[in-house]
């Protein structure tokens, strides 16, 4: 199923690698701020309502 | 018919993108997937670049983003500047953090790709050196924004920021234009069939620019909403400690 890469395996290999790896923690790190803001905004709009 | 300034308001942006964003994860992610597993898995090796071919891939869409974020936050920087519309400022500083990643993908895709080509891991060439002062443009535009109290006054200075700095990112795509001479060869992709890429490594690589493409999309909607409702919070909270 691998493709023969030859003497420059490590370089396409190490480029495929590393490239997902950043995309991921973009991905992953945007969700995850999304995520914890809107919980923090949605506290603060209910302590807001309770407290008139 | 509709106007395209209702997406200004922070609420109707919020709702629109919420209805696309599902569809655009899965469309970038379908397409990402496609795109890559065909180009690493069945397309040949190049007779002069050996199997370091399959790095276009990554290293063409990743480059092509870097510099096409740049330009949609300039876009969205002079709607702010003439319109003062602050969906469209933060539409410019969720795009940053995407932008500069896209950088650093092609910089290191490059300079692994460059080594066994080159001979060498980097040069001073002028499409290198447009593109590292762009991925410094773009680490000074995400400082500026966050050492700046005021939005509206961050919004203003990163919006006079990312105008000089489109200098870098049109120097970046034209640069092997403008000098003759370095060491990175012209565009891979071309109107012109006779300067583009074969068309078994042109296909999948398309595949792959459209997965990239609607990946900075559906990021760019995510993180804009996320900081439209950080920016609410933050006045919530500026409101609550005055009374």
């Amino acid at each position: 199923m691998m493709p023969e890469l030859g003497k420059y395996a490590d370089a396409v290999l190490s480029s495929y690698g590393i490239s997902i790896a950043l995309l991921l923690v973009l991905v992953i790190a945007s969700v995850h701020r999304a995520r914890r803001v809107r919980r923090e905004l949605d506290e603060v709009e209910q302590r807001i309502r309770r407290n008139g | 018919m509709a106007s395209i300034w209702q997406y200004a308001n922070p609420k109707k942006f919020i709702d629109t993108t919420d209805r696309f964003l599902p569809w655009l994860s899965a469309l970038a992610l379908i397409c990402l997937v496609v795109g890559l597993v065909w180009g690493f898995f069945f397309t040949p090796e190049d007779y002069r670049q050996g199997s370091t071919v399959k790095i276009i891939y990554l290293h063409v869409p990743s480059a092509l983003m870097a510099i096409n974020a740049w330009l949609m936050m300039l876009v969205a920087s002079l709607i702010w500047i003439v319109r003062r519309h602050h969906v469209s400022a933060l539409a410019a500083r969720a795009a940053a953090p995407i932008g500069a990643m896209m950088t650093v993908i092609a910089l290191v895709t490059g300079a692994i790709w460059g080594q066994p080509m080159w001979g060498t891991w980097w040069a001073w060439d002028p499409r290198l050196t447009s593109f590292l002062i762009l991925f410094l443009f773009y680490l000074g535009y995400m400082a500026l924004w966050a050492a700046i109290e005021n939005d509206d006054t961050a919004a203003d200075l990163t919006s006079v920021l990312c105008l000089v700095g489109s200098v870098f990112a049109l120097l970046s795509r034209y640069a092997v234009n403008f000098w003759n001479q370095g060491l990175h060869q012209g565009a891979s992709l071309s109107l012109d069939k006779e300067e583009n890429v074969a068309d078994v490594f042109y296909h999948p690589l398309l595949v792959s620019i459209a997965g990239f493409v609607l990946l900075f999309i559906a990021l760019v909607f995510l993180r804009t909403q996320t900081e439209i409702r950080a920016r609410r919070m933050r006045a919530l909270l500026a409101r609550e400690r005055l009374q």
